[in-house]
């Protein structure tokens, strides 16, 4: 599943980081790499971008960025 | 014996506390701001410490080196061209693990790299704890445990920087990444092309210059295209070579495999150095934020703030204002006192301490305003703000980070336009400087202070809020606008941290505020008195000598006149002639420098371009004075009190009632604040919108732009008012 699939207050594990060039490359160095612990903290209150916690820091994602990244439920 | 002086540059990730640890080392004032990439500029500082000359320098905040954004290319430019004697990296302790991939990046640059693990006690409450030892040993580094903003280590991190510095050992060689086999074959084979190719003509070290070609890195290839001349199609085609056959084998690009391959580095060091305890600390951040954007609460919050701002800068701005009138007015009258009538006189009474003063008495507004900003740029409310907008800004084609700059605007335009450096795309920032403009400057405040004040009473406020909104409105449907237009397809990624709240340090916001308001302070006494000379010339000259003959003659007729009847009164009435006397004489004064005003040559400019200003209700004296708001916005008031003949009467609202004497209407001060707000920014603007738009081009557009889109709306308004049979 996507990224953006996943409600508030779940974890999940980054499978793939998709789309291409710079965005793509940006979310690996902030972190965001396969295999990655992640939790979804919270939406924001016009329900985009979307907040998340990986490895302790807190990092602000758009909704349409997270559906480039397929994460594994758990 | 003189040493040479030792550069060092400071590197780290954006909040990583990296401006504080400047700040204790040079102990010069700079922002620290909690927004991430608040250190767009290079600055310096010279110290003196152990035995040697420092020259510190403080790189933009980055979390990479990869050529992206503005700021990382500054700071990896700097380590490359100018070759500082030592590069201390901050790494933020309680973010050790993507610290570290800035810290693989230096390394892999061939410096020399000193770490100082900032933060250990933010690092200590999220039950973390980390082997500053053994990070030594694993990356053969310098480590030095510090704690910027209570200055403990610091010394500690400079002796070390020192040390290192003049350690004739080249920069450490083992222990950097190691990529796995196939990259590496590919990058030892571009690097022995390289050097039986180029040779010593390589600026950098050829295995670094090898992973960029590798990791398609255009500004590297334009550097070696210029070195390499006409050997550079072939160099390319090898680079293309061993890229194709990296993507055939990881069937990914290369640069995404040697990102990938870094962090695999980097989780290798953080499983030996890192523990963290089980015990689950109480996060204050998360807890605050789950008010702060929570997702009923969090935008009522957020316009709660930027109410109270408002709130704040006007209402509570307002009371020192009486002091500081009556302080000009004092030096007025002192001035008065001390100089023979004449020109000289004249142009310090009327041109220079009316000129400076009207503008002086909104210095605590600015203070004020510009504290409120400082305030949520050091908790880390800022990057929430920006979290809560995105989607609108989004909307309209922007980024949430586009936000900062837009509210930044509301104090002063020219750091706003500075602030967009922080947009990551060209055209995001380009558009965002372009829409800028129409956030209402404070420099725009007093203008509307005076109008909205003399003419809307009790609804000022309303009005002047109404105002701002215009402004915010237009901004938007410019910005979609602009987007559909000029600058189709995809924005920039919205990949930004929400960094830990913090409590303010109260120095560093004071310091904040004073930076800004000094700016303001600087153009009151540079730009502000040169155009109130400038406006006062203009407004003086060509002297009418047959005016001056005539005031001579009249106040004699008057004085005669009162002469007479003080004599033939009773002693009871004779205060009151006195009272008329003086009111005659003051009226005579002030018809005579309007007359004068009229057939000077700011009259006659004013005369010419009455057909422009006559559609939008503005008279050729309002026009004037929108012409010189050019210099500098506040000016617009100064020269409307100069116009209007405002007599020095310290009385308060001297010129709401000449303007309502001259035929001013609440409509015509509606047009004229609709005008003020939209048009043309001023001259330091301009300059800004010049140099971080790099062209003339976008300049030139911003200001036809601009100033079409104000006339035509004080055109509706004005035009509008009076369909509707108002004014």
């Amino acid at each position: 599943m996507q990224l953006n699939q996943l409600k508030e207050g779940s974890w999940a594990v980054i499978e793939r980081v998709g789309g291409s060039g710079a965005l793509r490359r940006r979310i690996l160095e902030m972190g965001l790499l396969k295999g990655t612990r992640i939790y979804v903290e919270k939406y924001a209150p016009l329900k985009d971008p979307m907040e998340l916690i990986v490895k302790g820091a807190h990092i602000s994602l758009r909704v349409e960025e997270a559906a480039q990244i397929s994460v594994l439920d758990v | 014996m003189t040493h040479p002086t030792i550069t060092i540059a400071l590197a780290g990730n954006p909040n990583s506390g990296k401006t504080t640890i400047f700040n204790a080392i040079t102990g010069t004032r700079q922002k620290v701001g909690n927004w991430p990439g608040v250190t767009v500029e290079k600055k310096e500082g010279l110290v003196h410490r152990h035995g040697y000359d420092l020259k510190i320098v403080d790189l933009p905040g980055t979390y990479s080196l990869t050529p992206f954004s503005i700021e990382e290319i500054v700071a990896r430019n700097f380590i490359l061209d100018e070759s500082p004697d030592v590069v201390i990296d901050i790494i933020d302790t309680s973010n050790l693990e993507r610290s570290l991939y800035l810290a693989t990046q230096l390394r892999e640059l061939d410096c020399k790299v000193v770490f100082a693990l900032n933060m250990m006690d933010m690092a200590d409450a999220r039950g973390l704890k980390i082997d500053a030892h053994k990070l030594s040993e694993l990356l053969d580094l310098p480590v030095i445990l510090t704690v910027g903003n209570r200055q403990k280590g610091i010394d500690d991190l400079l002796a070390a920087a020192v040390e290192l510095a003049l350690s004739g050992t080249p920069p450490q060689q083992k222990r950097k990444v190691r990529y796995n086999q196939e990259v590496e074959k590919a990058i030892d084979a571009l690097q022995r092309y390289l050097t039986t190719h180029l040779g010593a003509a390589l600026p950098y070290h050829p295995r670094w210059i090898a992973i960029k070609l590798i990791e398609d890195d255009a500004i590297i290839k334009e550097r070696l295209a210029a070195i390499a001349g006409d050997g550079f199609a072939a160099l390319l085609e090898a680079a293309e070579k061993q890229r194709a056959f990296l993507k055939d084998r990881f069937n990914d690009d290369p640069e995404i495999v040697t990102t990938d391959e870094r962090y695999g580095f980097i989780t290798g060091i953080i499983k030996e150095v890192l523990t963290t305890s089980p015990l689950e600390r109480v996060d204050i951040s998360r807890n605050i934020d789950l008010v702060l954007t929570n997702r009923f609460v969090g935008m009522p919050i957020f316009f709660f703030f930027i109410w109270a701002m408002f709130q704040l800068t006007f209402t509570v701005g307002a009371y020192p204002q009486d002091g500081i009138e009556q302080l000009f007015g004092l030096l007025a009258s002192g001035v008065g006192y001390l100089l023979p009538p004449g020109w000289v006189e004249d142009l310090l009474l009327d041109g220079i301490i009316s000129g400076v003063g009207t503008v002086g008495v909104f210095l605590p507004n600015i203070l004020l305003l510009f504290f409120c900003i400082a305030l949520f740029e050091d908790t880390g409310y800022m990057a929430r703000a920006a979290f809560l907008m995105d989607k609108i800004m989004h909307l309209v084609g922007l980024h949430g980070k586009s936000f900062i700059p837009m509210l930044m605007g509301f104090g002063c335009n020219v750091p706003a336009i500075m602030a967009a450096r922080t947009l990551e795309s060209r055209t995001d920032r380009i558009l965002t400087i372009l829409i800028t403009p129409f956030m209402s400057c404070s420099a725009k405040l007093p203008v509307y202070i005076v109008l909205a004040g003399g003419f809307f009473g009790a609804r000022a406020g309303t009005v002047i809020f109404g105002i701002y909104l215009t402004g915010i409105v237009l901004s938007i449907l410019t910005g979609r606008l602009f987007r559909t237009l000029f600058f189709r397809g995809a924005d920039a990624p919205f990949v930004m941290e929400l960094p830990p709240y913090r409590v303010p340090m109260l120095k560093s916001l004071l310091i904040h505020m004073w930076d800004r308001s000094k700016m303001f302070l600087k153009r009151m006494g540079g730009v502000i008195l040169v155009g109130s000379i400038v406006i006062w010339v203009l407004a003086n000259f060509p002297q009418a000598p047959e005016l001056r003959e005539g005031q001579v003659q009249e106040t004699a007729r008057l004085e005669a006149q009162f002469q007479s009847e003080w004599q033939a009164a009773e002693q009871s009435r004779r205060p009151q002639i006195q009272a008329r006397h003086d009111q005659a004489l003051n009226a005579l004064s002030q018809r005579i420098k309007s007359e004068q005003a009229a057939r000077s040559f700011l009259g006659r400019i004013g005369h010419a371009l009455e057909p422009v200003f006559d559609p939008i209700g503005v008279d050729w004296r309002g026009g004037i004075a929108l012409l010189s708001g050019f210099v500098a916005k506040e000016i617009v008031v100064s020269t409307l009190g100069v116009l209007y003949a405002v007599t020095d009467d310290p009385q308060a609202n001297a010129l709401e009632s000449a303007l309502r004497a001259a035929g001013m209407t609440p409509l015509t001060a509606l047009s004229m604040m609709v005008f003020v707000l939209l048009y043309l920014p001023c001259l330091a603007t301009v300059a800004a919108i010049r140099r971080e738009t790099g062209s003339a081009g976008w300049m030139f557009f911003s200001i036809a732009y601009t100033t079409s889109v104000a006339w035509f709306m004080a055109f509706l308004v004005y035009q509008g008012g009076r369909l509707l049979g108002l004014g």
